[in-house]
């Protein structure tokens, strides 16, 4: 499975995922209410600068966000038509910086060490009775589903256009589902031959 | 809220793990061409059809999962986006609003018990799949782009047509699985 986490160890990668996880809480929190456009153009160019420690394949990431250039630019017209060019300028340069400083933490942070601190911020659920280790299992059991459901969905989507289908994909959903609902009961009585979701 | 309602057996977890699994393989679903000029995603339908098939409980466990892996950094929503920046986009109170709309699409649907199964399926998506994912999603735009409630509100609107249309889609669907499979429904009569 692809994920966007960069293989390469950096500096950034040693740091444990639930400090950088709290200290772009903190940032993002402290920041926000400030709208000051030096200070947002200064935070853009810090967490530019935190890439280029990164290294190269960090930066080569950063191509993966071009699509949002557009969406900066018709925001930033839009704000200017509705309020002033500066609120145009502060919403793009506070959006590119959270974003890009959230997608830090994201690229030298493994899916596990994530996970790990999502379900620990989800403790306090257990005590309305909601079994999060059940969760976690959950958690795992779609990383593992995720291919299988692409590759029904594939067979599907070739059988589709061998026949000549079209362009109306959506026929190809309930089909997928229903194969999908079969094999839940066959996984569930393959997990309870096994013992059954795993107990804490 | 007592405890029993979050008990929960294997086959209700494998089917979380199911319907996250299949909102993530609708991401990948080719953009749908139904006008010359509005292409439409199949992704938010799995909010819709998660609510109703599995229901109101597994079908906001198995949205929640899915949301929990795509901020953790897994490509999942669609145009292989992913990762914590969500949370700064102006779509990160649609991504945050996922679960809960998929709550209310199966309190809603099993709330008409009286109704058809097709007539109870486009209501619940449309009060819970459109109307309360953007009563939670303009906000979180709003929030994201300095934007005001009205100018958000504005701004989404060209969307709603493709959300009806979805609406549609996922009652046709859920009929035909009905057709396929008459025991995942069978307790509807």
């Amino acid at each position: 499975m692809i994920s966007l986490y960069l293989e390469q160890p950096t500096w950034l990668h040693a740091v444990r995922a639930s400090h950088k996880l709290l200290a772009l809480a903190l940032i993002t929190l402290v920041m926000m209410p400030f709208a000051d456009l030096l200070l947002w153009a200064l935070a853009l160019f810090a967490t530019l600068s935190l890439y280029a420690t990164l290294g190269r394949p960090a930066w080569a990431q950063l191509k993966s966000y071009r699509p949002m250039l557009w969406m900066f630019t018709i925001l930033f017209f839009l704000q200017w038509w509705l309020a002033s060019w500066q609120l145009g300028l502060l919403v793009v340069l506070r959006m590119s910086t959270l974003i890009l400083l959230a997608n830090a933490v994201t690229i030298t942070s493994t899916l596990d060490d994530i996970t790990e601190v999502f379900l620990w911020l989800m403790r306090p659920l257990r005590k309305l009775g909601i079994a999060t280790e059940n969760l976690a299992f959950a958690m795992s059991l779609c990383i593992r589903f995720i291919p299988i459901l692409i590759a029904i969905l594939n067979a599907l989507l070739d059988a589709w256009r061998l026949r000549g289908g079209g362009k109306h994909y959506w026929r190809v959903i309930a089909p997928m589902v229903i194969q999908s609902l079969v094999f839940s009961q066959h996984v569930a009585d393959a997990i309870n031959a096994r013992g059954g979701l795993p107990k804490q | 809220m007592s405890s029993k309602a979050f008990q929960f057996k294997t086959l209700d977890i494998v089917q979380i793990a199911l319907f996250a699994a299949i909102m993530a393989a609708l991401g990948l679903i080719p953009k749908i061409d139904i006008t010359a000029n509005l292409p439409i995603t199949a992704q938010s339908m799995g909010v819709m059809l998660a609510g109703i098939i599995i229901g109101k409980r597994n079908g906001f466990f198995a949205i929640f999962v899915f949301t929990l892996l795509a901020l953790a950094g897994l490509p999942l929503l669609a145009g292989g986006r992913g990762g914590l920046g969500l949370l700064g986009t102006g779509t990160a109170g649609f991504i945050i609003g996922y679960p809960i709309a998929t709550f209310a699409t199966g309190l809603i649907f099993e709330m008409m018990k009286k109704l058809s199964l097709p007539v109870a399926t486009f209501l619940g998506s449309v009060l819970g799949g459109i109307v309360v994912l953007y009563a939670i999603g303009v906000p979180g735009l709003a929030l994201n782009t300095s934007l005001s409630l009205a100018d958000a509100t504005v701004a989404m609107l060209p969307f709603i047509p493709g959300d009806l249309i979805k609406a549609v889609l996922t009652t046709l669907i859920v009929m035909s699985i009905a057709r396929g499979l008459p025991e995942q429904f069978a307790h509807r009569r």
